[in-house]
C-alpha cells in the first residue's frame, strides 16, 4: 500500500562530476518504522539523506515526501516540509557559540513566534528525553562526543518532525554511548510516533533496532527486506558486508597490475 | 605538441569558466544576503556582529592610526620647516588622513583583522555542517549567518576609518605641536580652514563605505563558498586577505580619480 510510505524514491540517479553515485535506485520508507540504510563507506548514504532533504538535486528520478515531490517545491514549500524532517548530522553540527539549551531552542525560536515561557518547557522535555536536562547550561565544547550527539538529537526533534534521519549516528562512540544512542533512536521513534531512517555501517547495532533494511552498494540497491530476510540472504555481496569478511565480491586489493611483474619491473 | 597546446587551451578555458561561475555565485550570495528582510531578532544578531567585527577591531585601528599620524607629523614637519611652512602641518596631516590613509589603511587592517575572521568562521561553520543543519531546520543560513555579518562589515568600516583619521590627527598633534613646537592654534585653525567637509571628509567617508562593502562581500562569499576542509578554509582565508587588499588599493585609485581627478 503506497499510502503507508512516508517517503517514496523512484528511479533516482545522481552523479558528482563523472562519478555516478546512484544509478536508478528506488526505495520506500514505510511510516512509523525504523529503516536502516547500510552500505560500505563512500556509497553515498549521506548523499541519499541530502537528496531526501532537498539539499541536493537528482539528475533524474524523484523523491516524494508525504506525496509531495521534494525537488519541485519552491523555497517556501521546501522549508515548510523541512520543518517535518529532523536530521542528525554525523558531527552533531551543534552551534558552537550557543549553549545546549539555546541549541535545542534554536529551531523553535527561528520557526515559531512562541513566547519564551512556552519554549522553556518544550526544550526541557526534549532534553529530558535524551537524559541531558541537567547539562542545559554547558557549551558544546564541554560535551563528550556521545552527549553532543544526544543534544543534536534533542534539537532535531524539537519541532516534532514526522521523519528523523540519522547520518552515521554510531561512528566513533564508546560502547556505553553507542548503547544509549541505539536505545534512544528506537525509543524516540516509538514515543514520538516518528519514522526513522538510519544510515550506518555499524551492522549489529543498526540491525538490533531496525524494522526494515536496505543495503546499497555501487549505486544500486543490493538487497532489501525485513531484518530476517537480510540476515538469511544468500547473496555473496550481502553476506560479505553483513559478516564483515575482508575478501569477497568486494576485493581486498585495489585493481593493480600483476604482482610479480610489478615487483620485477624496472622503476 | 598539438596535444600539449590543446590541453593548455582547455585548462585556460576551464579556469575562465570557473572564474565566471564564481563571480556568478558571489553575486547570488550578495543579492540574496542583502535583500532578505530581517526577521524579529535580526537586529540583535546585527548588534552582536557589530561588536565582534567593529568594536573588537577598534584597538588595532586606533593604535595604527596613532602611529601613522605621528609619522605624518614628523615627516611633514621636517619637510615643511625647510620652507618655514610648519604652520601648514595641521592640514597636511588631516588631508593625508581623511582623503587617503584613513580609508585605505584602515580598510587593509580591517581585511586582515575582521575579513579573515569572517571567512574562517563561516568556512568552519560549513565544514562542521552547521550551515547544512540550519538549512535542514528550515532556517536560511544566508539570512541567519551571512547577512548580519555582511551588514556589520558595511556599517563598521566607515566608522573605523573615521576613528582612524581622528586618532591620527591627535598623533600628528602630539609629535608636531607637543614635541616639535608647532603652534597649537595654527595646527587647528589652518586645518579647519583648509579641510573642506564635502570635498575632503565626505569623499573619504564614501571611499570607506565602498571598501567596507567590497571587503565584507569578499569575506562572506569566500567563507560560504569554501571547500569544507582545513586546506579549503586556509585557502579561502588567504584569498580573502589578498583579494580584498588588492581590491581596496585598485578601487582607491579609481575612486580618487573620480573624486579628485578634475
Amino acid at each position: 500500500m503506497s499510502d503507508d510510505n512516508l517517503i517514496k524514491i523512484r528511479d533516482l540517479s545522481f552523479s558528482r562530476g563523472s562519478r555516478i553515485i546512484f544509478n536508478n535506485i528506488s526505495l520506500d520508507i514505510p511510516k512509523g518504522k525504523v529503516v536502516a540504510i547500510m552500505g560500505p563507506s563512500g556509497t553515498g548514504k549521506t548523499t541519499l539523506l541530502k537528496l531526501i532533504g532537498g539539499q541536493l538535486t537528482p539528475s533524474s528520478g524523484y523523491v516524494e515526501f508525504e506525496g509531495e515531490n521534494v525537488h519541485q517545491l519552491g523555497r517556501k514549500d521546501l522549508y515548510r516540509i523541512r520543518k517535518k524532517m529532523g536530521m542528525l548530522f554525523q558531527s552533531g553540527a551543534l552551534f558552537t557559540d550557543m549553549n545546549v539549551y539555546d541549541n535545542v531552542a534554536f529551531p523553535i525560536r527561528e520557526n515559531t513566534s512562541l513566547p519564551e515561557a512556552i519554549i522553556r518547557p518544550l526544550v526541557l522535555m526534549k532534553l529530558q528525553a535524551v537524559g541531558l536536562r541537567g547539562a542545559r547550561n554547558l557549551m558544546p565544547s564541554e560535551l563528550s562526543g556521545g552527549m553532543a550527539r544526544r543534544v543534536a538529537m534533542a534539537r532535531a526533534v524539537s519541532l516534532d518532525p514526522d521523519l528523523m534521519m540519522y547520518d552515521e549516528p554510531f561512528t566513533g562512540q564508546d560502547p556505553i554511548s553507542m548503547g544509549v544512542l541505539v536505545q534512544l533512536i528506537r525509543l524516540l521513534n516509538d514515543a514520538l510516533n516518528l519514522t526513522s531512517v538510519v544510515v550506518s555501517h555499524d551492522v549489529p547495532e543498526v540491525m538490533s533496532i531496525a524494522d526494515y533494511a536496505y543495503i546499497i552498494s555501487g549505486g544500486k540497491v543490493l538487497a532489501h527486506g525485513d531484518i530476517e530476510q537480510i540476515r538469511e540472504s544468500n547473496d555473496q555481496r550481502v553476506k560479505q558486508f553483513m559478516e564483515g569478511l575482508p575478501d569477497g565480491p568486494v576485493p581486498f586489493h585495489y585493481p593493480a597490475d600483476d604482482y610479480k611483474d610489478d615487483l620485477l619491473a624496472k622503476g | 605538441m598539438m596535444n600539449y597546446i590543446q590541453n593548455k587551451l582547455r585548462s585556460v578555458g576551464a579556469q575562465t569558466l570557473d572564474g565566471l561561475a564564481s563571480v556568478g555565485r558571489a553575486t547570488e550570495v550578495v543579492i540574496k544576503a542583502s535583500f532578505i528582510l530581517p526577521r524579529i531578532g535580526g537586529f540583535s544578531l546585527l548588534v552582536k556582529q557589530l561588536f565582534s567585527i567593529g568594536v573588537l577591531s577598534l584597538l588595532i585601528i586606533s593604535v595604527a592610526g596613532f602611529f601613522i599620524g605621528m609619522v605624518l607629523g614628523l615627516q611633514g614637519y621636517t619637510t615643511l620647516v625647510k620652507f618655514g611652512a610648519e604652520n601648514s602641518l595641521g592640514p597636511l596631516v588631516a588631508l593625508s588622513l581623511v582623503r587617503e590613509l584613513g580609508p585605505v589603511v584602515s580598510a587593509l587592517l580591517f581585511a586582515g583583522r575582521a575579513g579573515s575572521a569572517l571567512t574562517a568562521e563561516i568556512g568552519l561553520m560549513k565544514a562542521t555542517e552547521q550551515l547544512s543543519s540550519m538549512e535542514m531546520m528550515a532556517v536560511d543560513p544566508l539570512r541567519r549567518v551571512v547577512a548580519p555579518r555582511m551588514w556589520a562589515g558595511i556599517i563598521s568600516m566607515p566608522l573605523l576609518a573615521a576613528i582612524f583619521s581622528a586618532v591620527g590627527i591627535l598623533g600628528g598633534h602630539l609629535v608636531g605641536v607637543d614635541w616639535l613646537g608647532v603652534d597649537a592654534g595654527s595646527y587647528w585653525a589652518v586645518m579647519q580652514d583648509k579641510v573642506d567637509f564635502q570635498a575632503d571628509i565626505m569623499n573619504g567617508v564614501w571611499k570607506s563605505v565602498v571598501f567596507g562593502m567590497v571587503i565584507s562581500w569578499i569575506a562572506v562569499f569566500r567563507g560560504y563558498d569554501c571547500i569544507p576542509n582545513s586546506e579549503g578554509i586556509s585557502a579561502a582565508t588567504t584569498k580573502t586577505v589578498v583579494h580584498s587588499s588588492l581590491a581596496v588599493l585598485g578601487l582607491d585609485f579609481v575612486l580618487t580619480a573620480i573624486m579628485f581627478g578634475e
